[in-house]
């Protein structure tokens, strides 16, 4: 129990230091150590959990639950504080505030809230999750330091608020942990709220009027998903049969005791990871530094969202609620990987691809056999270890080239091999037989057809796009330019180690996937349904092959010899400057350039997102409404 | 992985190449004679590899056959996998796996033609890749398992159940074999618009490796679609295969190309359809 | 193997000309005469081809074009010239920009007398024009085995 107590309240330090400390070198040497403290730990955490199993902590918790309930209405004044002067129709957020605000106090006073017996546990899953905010995010800390110092310059017009930024991702990462060990329904509120106001701060750092402007959606959006939160607060509190706020408890109970609460917190769990109709604020929320989005919206936050759906599965299955739940992820990934295909901007695509991703785990949720879980946890893993890899790849180059624009990535291969290496790693990571997310995609496509054909057809339409969209990205940074070109500047040690740590994580994901399937996964399943699928071994023999293969090509490619004779490329005969460019009529001569599809008329984003944003509005609403007939 | 399994694969591995050139061969004369011509022998294609071995290799960049070798390489891992009688999903994976390092050469080289190619090629990819995987779900369905042996071992076709879901995949499979109205990527004949799109910057003995590839996948292909008459005897599925394949071959002569537009939207709703509501179909049945 | 002879491909460029021996170039590769019986593709690729047809004569514009043609094939290659103007310039050698046959620009192997050249003796020429490519094809097989034994040697 220490170490749990230990991993939420540890972060606060450094937080703390940070604001008080003047002196920037200490306060990096601050950011790193308690960095590697935070990523020993949960290394440790899990250590014991794999030996010892799940625990669950008895806590005499009256104090903290007064303590949390002054914090939330301190964060409510400040979120009030700062919603003054908006616009009136964006009032509905503070209007929200005060609903929120209003509940809570009639919720503490009105004495029906049950007790709870034991408000902290770690079971594997929560230690899955542990291990990804306290090795990730940790690096992504570590990251922040050179990457925000770079930020500054580049943007000399944004006022620096460093010690802002680090107390309150610490602050973040505190709550991170709060949300994965919290057995109290009203603890895991508390956390997710903080969640929810970090991520505010964060997208609004740099305080330009985009930045406000995706700040507020997010605040906005996130909100209200809080209030399926307090209806399954308030659910249990006034209607429920036995009523209970142990999370445990309340999945043992099934789907007729606990199917309100159930859909209520997987409406919450909807917004924050940014499902249809919820998507709007993650990819607004792009404009936020770099590290933000690694670290909030894509590899911890986000992923807050789809943990509690996971970790409700076993209630949905084989419900109407679970169908409809399942129905908004499968929509949702068909839809945002439909967006993604039209996007230049890297970390746009990015983010569709992360709301895609997520969606395809929220499909998984929804169904709940024991099957989609798995698929759905190791999801989980391998998209957080290759996204945030990818978004930290991004960072730098965007300062090297200065752009987010994909096609600017041209040649990244030649000019900083480095950098595009670990971008091709990440990507094939996303999208690529034998990397994770494929491993995933071929376990949930094996769950999906037993219980669900339908859902399973939306699997396979969503992947193609996704194929395409990751392709032509590496195809960019593939392509070698005909003039020499030099992307310059030095990266940090910092941010190196991040990146180096996260591509070795993505390539290792793919060769020790069995076991950690075996160790974590399993008996995370295991633990939910007194059963567990097993791992085909035949397939892990072959995924491991085609590793092999991978591998071993560039090897042989360097030995083997292969007599060539350099040409220009194929320009119709008219090309000069060695295929650079080519000579048009009147002799004029024009520059080869060339760009990929984007398709945006085809798939039109704004169309995709209107529809998708409808239906799943809809389905999502009937979750809730179906829950409580 | 059992011995017949390893003996499956093997006869692939050697096998294909001489089976892919063959029927390569007879489609030059099939279409030749479509046209009133007497067309080139039976072993042409033979002899242009042959030749193109002997050229002299230009490249752009010396990446370019290292993208090559991971196409032909998985494109051997697909076709090994599914002829030892393995994971039918898997097989599906590798394949797409071989597209990408295709249009990867293609993009590496950063020519106009080559690019469009690559482009087209990841087009036509994102268009045939849902029919495929239902395809794949399809055989599932109807006999309860991914791997090939398995299905071979059903007692009655899963054509019976499933013709939406065939005639979806033999859709997609005039992509797949880069015949008209889909062969938007390589254009076919030389002389035409793209000139040979991804293909145009290769030659000589990375040409040939090229065309030994497709003789590969039109083989791994057409075993494809044995499977969904397995339990008849081996030499009537072989034949009907072959049949599929001159009815593509009649496809690609009398149709002209479309866009990619046609390309993407005829495949997907052929895909859902045809494909999907043939799952559904067969779902509620059961 | 003489493959060489089994599969030339070909590939078409139509310098300046009256066009005539450019339609007739087209009219050999119609179904009625059916090259690919020989093995004969037209490419309009020179990095797929092995036989360069040049029709009408060498100018200011083209020069540059077709020497580019010429340099992006594979060896072995050959280079035909079909037609009065690829031999000399033709009606057009005195011209102000033209600087002669197909030979002011690329090595020409093999010339196919006419104005226009008619098909049949089109398919003559490079019919005559393979035999040139297989000498080519052996004899640069002959330098690399010279090339790898003195290698060996050296070893």
């Amino acid at each position: 129990m220490e170490l749990l107590l230990f991993l939420i309240l540890f972060p606060l330090l450094p937080a703390g230091l940070i604001v008080l400390i003047p002196h920037f070198t200490t306060r990096k040497i601050v950011a790193r150590s308690s960095a590697a403290i935070m990523a020993a730990t949960s290394i440790w955490l899990a250590w014991r959990c794999l030996v010892g199993g799940p625990e669950y902590f008895h806590l005499e918790a009256g104090t903290i639950d007064a303590t949390m309930f002054g914090l939330e209405i301190l964060i409510a004044a400040y979120l009030l504080y700062r919603c003054r002067g908006l616009p009136p129709r964006r009032l509905w957020i503070p209007a929200l505030v005060v609903v929120q605000l209003l509940a809570m106090v009639g919720l503490e006073f009105g004495g029906q809230l049950p007790h709870v017996d034991r408000p902290l546990y770690a079971d594997h899953f929560s230690v899955i999750m542990a291990l990804i905010i306290g090795i990730i995010g940790s690096l992504t800390a570590v990251y922040s330091i050179g990457y925000m110092t770079e930020y500054h310059n580049h943007h000399p017009e944004i006022p620096v608020r460093r010690r802002r930024f680090f107390f309150t991702v610490f602050v973040f990462l505190s709550a991170m942990f709060g949300i994965v060990f919290s057995n109290s329904l009203s603890w895991l509120f508390f956390f997710w709220e903080v969640t929810t106001v970090c991520s505010f701060v964060l997208i609004g750092y740099a305080r330009t009027e985009e930045a406000k402007f995706s700040s507020f959606h997010a605040l906005g959006l996130n909100l209200l998903g809080g209030i399926g939160f307090l209806m399954a607060i308030g659910f249990e509190a006034y209607f429920a049969g036995e009523p209970t706020l142990d999370v445990d408890r309340l999945i043992a109970a099934g789907p007729a005791l606990a199917m309100v609460p159930a859909a209520g917190i997987a409406f919450a769990g909807l917004a924050k990871a940014a499902q249809l109709p919820f998507s709007r604020w993650l990819l607004s929320a792009m404009v936020a530094p770099t590290p933000v989005s690694a670290l909030l919206h894509s590899s911890t936050m986000v992923k807050a969202g789809v943990f509690v759906l996971v970790k409700f599965a076993p209630v949905f299955r084989g419900t109407t609620e679970g169908l409809l739940l399942a129905l908004v992820g499968g929509i949702t990934f068909l839809v945002t990987s439909l967006v993604a295909v039209s996007q230049n901007n890297a970390k746009r695509v990015l983010g569709c691809s992360t709301v895609a991703n997520l969606g395809l785990v929220g499909m998984c949720a929804g169904v709940g056999t024991p099957e989609t879980v798995w698929a759905a946890v190791l999801l989980i893993i391998f998209h957080a270890v290759a996204k945030a890899l990818l978004f930290l790849g991004v960072g730098p180059i965007e300062h090297r080239i200065g752009s987010r624009n994909i096609e600017l990535m041209e040649g990244l291969i030649t000019t900083r091999p480095a950098l595009g290496a670990i971008m091709i790693i990440g990507i094939c990571g996303m999208f690529l037989a034998p990397f994770g997310m494929l491993i995933s995609k071929y376990a949930a496509l094996k769950a999906l057809m037993d219980s669900n054909v339908l859902l399973a057809g939306l699997l396979a339409f969503g992947s193609a796009p996704t194929l395409f969209f990751w392709a032509k990205w590496m195809g960019k940074i593939v392509s070698i330019p005909h003039r020499p070109s030099d992307v310059v500047g030095p990266i940090s040690l910092d941010k190196w180690v991040a990146l180096g740590t996260l591509a070795l994580g993505t390539l290792g994901a793919c060769v020790f996937f069995p076991w950690a399937a075996r160790w974590f996964v399993e008996p995370c399943v295991r633990h939910a349904y007194g059963a567990t699928p097993g791992l085909a071994t035949g397939g892990t023999a072959v995924m491991v092959g085609m590793l092999l293969v991978l591998f071993l090509l560039p090897l042989l490619y360097v030995v083997l010899p292969v007599p060539a004779v350099r040409a220009e490329g194929y320009l119709a005969g008219i090309g000069v400057e060695r295929g650079a460019a080519f000579r048009g009529a009147m002799g004029k001569v024009h520059e080869v350039d060339m760009r990929n599809y984007y398709l945006s008329s085809f798939f039109d984003e704004h169309v995709l997102m209107r529809w998708g944003i409808r239906v799943c509005a809809a389905l999502a609403f009937a979750m809730v409404v179906v829950s409580w007939i | 992985m059992d011995m017949t399994g390893v003996g499956g694969a093997l006869l692939f591995l050697i096998g294909a190449p001489f089976a892919g050139g063959l029927l390569a061969g007879a489609d030059r004369i099939v279409t030749a004679r479509m046209q009133g011509r007497i067309g080139p022998p039976l072993l042409q294609p033979f002899y242009d590899v042959g030749k193109l071995f002997q050229k002299s290799r230009l490249v752009v960049n010396p990446f370019q056959p290292f993208y090559l070798w991971g196409f032909l390489a998985f494109l051997l891992v697909a076709g090994a996998l599914f002829f030892s009688g393995g994971d039918l999903l898997l097989t599906v994976f590798a394949l797409a796996v071989a597209g990408v390092f295709l249009a990867l050469g293609a993009f590496s080289a950063n020519t106009p033609y080559s690019h469009i190619g690559a482009e087209r090629e990841l087009l036509q990819m994102m268009a045939y890749e849902p029919m495929l995987l239902i395809a794949v779900l399809g055989l599932y369905q109807s006999t309860g398992s991914f791997l090939v042996r398995d299905i071979l071992g059903s007692d009655r076709p899963p054509l019976v159940e499933l013709p939406g879901v065939f005639l979806g995949f033999l859709f997609i499979l005039t992509i797949k074999l880069r015949k008209s109205p889909f062969d938007l990527s390589t254009s076919h004949h030389g002389h035409q618009e793209v000139v040979k799109g991804i293909t145009t910057d290769y030659s000589g003995p990375d040409l040939a490796l090229i065309e030994v590839a497709h003789w590969y996948e039109n083989v791994l292909l057409l075993g494809f679609v044995c499977l969904f008459f397995v339990p008849l005897h081996p030499a009537l599925g072989i034949a009907l295969a072959i049949a599929t394949y001159l009815l593509e071959v009649f496809v690609d002569n009398t149709h002209a190309r479309l866009r990619w537009q046609h390309t993407v939207k005829l495949s997907w709703w052929t895909g859902a359809a045809l494909g999907l509501a043939n799952l559904a179909i067969l779902d509620l049945i059961r | 193997m003489s493959l060489f002879k089994k599969s030339p491909w070909l590939l078409h460029y139509n310098c300046s000309s009256c066009n005539g021996c450019d339609i007739e170039v087209l009219a050999a590769l119609t179904p009625m005469y059916d090259l690919e019986r020989f093995g004969i593709i037209n490419t309009g690729n020179p990095k797929h081809a092995d036989v360069l047809l040049v029709t009408g004569s060498v100018n200011d514009q083209n020069l540059e074009v077709i020497r580019s043609l010429y340099a992006q094939m594979p060896d072995p290659k050959v280079v035909v010239g079909v037609g009065i103007c690829a031999l000399s310039g033709g009606i057009f050698a005195q011209c102000y920009n033209v600087h002669g046959g197909a030979a002011a620009a690329v090595p020409v192997d093999l010339y196919v007398p006419g104005c226009a050249a008619r098909p049949e003796s089109i398919i003559d020429g490079v019919i005559k024009a393979v035999e040139i490519l297989q000498q080519k094809a052996d004899a640069m097989r002959g330098r690399r085995r010279t090339a790898t034994a003195a290698a060996r040697e050296a070893a």
